[in-house]
């Protein structure tokens, strides 16, 4: 059962084939023999994971079922979740146990459904490897010398190596894409406000948006129903109804005009992810789809524009990590300001500080123009450029990333690490929805293909993901790391 | 630009993050290289052109001004690493 989807699961449940408790077990038993290796979770909530599928299966024994109900899922441990340590992959949040639920934890423990644990992430959501974690770097199922990209590295590694059918993921600048390309799954970043951010540990707020890492668009479709929505806690939440998303994956896709950035295929393009890409976009027009280029010329700017403004924001947000209230304080503090900096020292980690030192620098006295004003001036330009492709096209595609996942401790410099996230970051910045998708495999790492569309445009996105889906199998194929435990 | 020791020092403190001499010079470098990728902005032709906070344009929500948080000190205090009848303690500031 490890190998299904949420959708299949939610049908064998339905039947009686077994229970939540039953699914649940042998998850957790899968967990306790794989995540050794893998690194996936950093907390495993068996009690309450337990609990959670014996109240779903009383649920369905009254007949009060919903389509959620037992399914099991994980939680990327940056959701704050009631009486469970929430360390957002920080020695600073180690001995942090979440007095309340994030919005989208509340909105899944409603719907029935069982989370199994918290993943592994790269420290306060900042990297593209997960080895900026806390908890030790996370492990590619695919093969276990490589990265599984970042920074939901572990819900992507949990769900491709099949201890969890779906994970939740949060995407600041590509941290959901990037690790479901590596990973071979299917991850969705909705529209800017589209999901609360309540309860979701900050990184860079004008960015981050939480969303569904699963193994096929049909369950991204089931569980964005779940967690989107008005929360009037989340002051940035858009007051917009929310479809069944799972309802509006029925459309053909003949006519649909697609766009390739011209900008998304040049230099720095692995050929054989290039060639993937390429095969997957053939595979539309046998769909009906039309193609045509189109250019995207403020692309190039988005990396730089995107660590001035995501470190501005960091260094603020994490401003409240003062060792006072809750997180690390430093031993024996000789007075206030030095309890804030040791206590700042010893709890975060490099990639972290790194970002507060630049954020810090570039909103300082006599450097806000130049850098934070001059960002946010770029990142209207950037915007623009999707909103005139959208004048043109339906959705955008392209490569979710330009190599397949490398090796670990190969970019320990950080602008070559930045640089991963090219295809990405511009997203974020213009707040636009984007969905990857598995399109391919090159020497045992799977290609991922990204599809983009204008605000709100999850339904379309999910659907011409979905339609694709229905005719290739690389979302069904699976690495053999872990079969032995079938 | 490059940056200097007493660069990186300066938005240490101001960010009150400890740092002695050799991380601050462990810095200076990635912090450089960092500042001179973003430097490529300025020469983006932003003339005229508003710069953007939210990518839905949307400005704050307002709301009443009405209490609706219950008191839960003792609950959120739980996480504190020392608090005195519901005070967190921190070293002596005043003399």
């Amino acid at each position: 059962m490890h190998d299904m989807t949420l959708t299949e699961l939610a049908r064998a449940l339905e039947a009686g084939e077994f229970t939540s408790r039953q699914l649940t077990e042998s998850l957790l038993e899968r967990i306790e023999h794989l995540d050794g290796e893998l690194n996936s979770f950093i907390s495993v909530t068996a009690e309450q994971a337990l609990a959670a599928a014996d109240a779903a299966d009383d649920a369905r024994t009254r007949g009060e079922a919903g389509p959620l109900t037992g399914l099991p899922l994980a939680l990327k441990d940056i959701f704050c979740t009631e009486g469970v340590k929430t360390s957002c992959g920080s020695k600073m949040l180690d001995n942090f146990i979440a007095p309340y639920d994030a919005n989208v934890v509340e909105k899944l423990k409603a719907a029935g459904t069982v989370s199994l644990g918290k993943t592994n992430m790269d420290e306060f959501a900042m990297g593209s490897s997960n080895e900026n974690s806390h908890y030790g770097p996370v492990k590619n199922p695919w093969d276990l010398s490589a990265v599984p990209g970042g920074s939901s590295g572990g819900s992507a590694a949990a769900v491709a190596a099949g201890l969890v059918p779906a994970a939740l993921g949060t995407d600041t600048g590509g941290s959901i894409r990037q690790p479901a390309a590596f990973c071979g799954i299917t991850g969705l970043k909705p529209t800017y406000g589209r999901v609360s951010r309540y309860g979701m540990v900050a990184y860079a707020s004008s960015l981050d948006q939480a969303g569904p890492m699963a193994r096929t668009a049909e369950d991204c479709a089931l569980l964005l129903s779940a967690i989107a929505g008005h929360d009037l806690r989340d002051s940035t939440s858009v007051a917009r109804g929310v479809p069944d998303y799972r309802a509006e994956l029925g459309t053909s896709l003949s006519g649909l005009k697609i766009g390739l950035p011209k900008e998304y295929f040049g230099d720095g393009l692995d050929p054989a992810v290039e060639s993937a890409i390429r095969e997957a976009v053939k595979v539309y027009e046998s769909l009906g789809a039309t193609v045509q280029e189109v250019s995207l010329p403020h692309t190039h700017h988005a990396i730089p524009a995107y660590y001035v403004i995501a470190p501005a924001e960091a260094s603020s947000n994490l401003s409240r990590y003062d060792g006072v209230r809750f997180g690390h304080r430093c031993d024996a503090p000789k007075d206030l300001e030095d309890l804030y900096k040791r206590s700042r020292a010893e709890g975060f980690g490099d990639e972290v500080k790194r970002r507060i030192l630049i954020g810090t620098h570039t909103l300082s006295e006599g450097f806000f123009d130049a850098y934070y004003k001059k960002a946010q001036q770029v990142r209207r330009l950037i915007r623009q450029d999707f909103m005139d492709a959208f004048e043109e096209v339906d959705v955008l595609m392209g490569p979710s990333t330009p190599t397949p996942a490398f090796d670990l401790g190969a970019n320990k410099d950080p602008v070559s690490m930045y640089l991963q996230d090219i295809y990405t970051i511009a997203i974020n910045l213009a707040g636009i929805p984007g969905i990857s998708v598995p399109a391919g495999n090159v020497d045992g790492r799977p290609v991922g293909l990204q599809i983009l569309g204008p605000h709100f445009a999850e339904s379309q996105l999910l659907n011409v993901a979905h339609q694709f889906q229905q005719v290739t199998d690389w979302h069904q194929q699976r690495p053999a790391f872990g079969k032995e435990n079938a | 630009m490059a940056l200097e020791p007493q660069d990186v020092q300066r938005a240490a403190h101001l960010a009150r993050l400890g740092l002695d001499d050799n991380d601050a010079d462990r810095y200076v470098d990635d912090l450089t290289r960092i500042l001179e990728m973003a430097d490529q902005l300025q020469a983006v032709d932003t003339d005229g052109v508003a710069p953007l906070a939210h990518p839905l344009d949307a400005t704050q929500r307002l709301r009443a001004d009405e209490v609706t948080e219950t008191d839960q000190r003792e609950r959120f205090q739980r996480n504190a690493p020392a608090v005195e009848n519901g005070l967190y303690l921190v070293p002596r500031v005043v003399e």
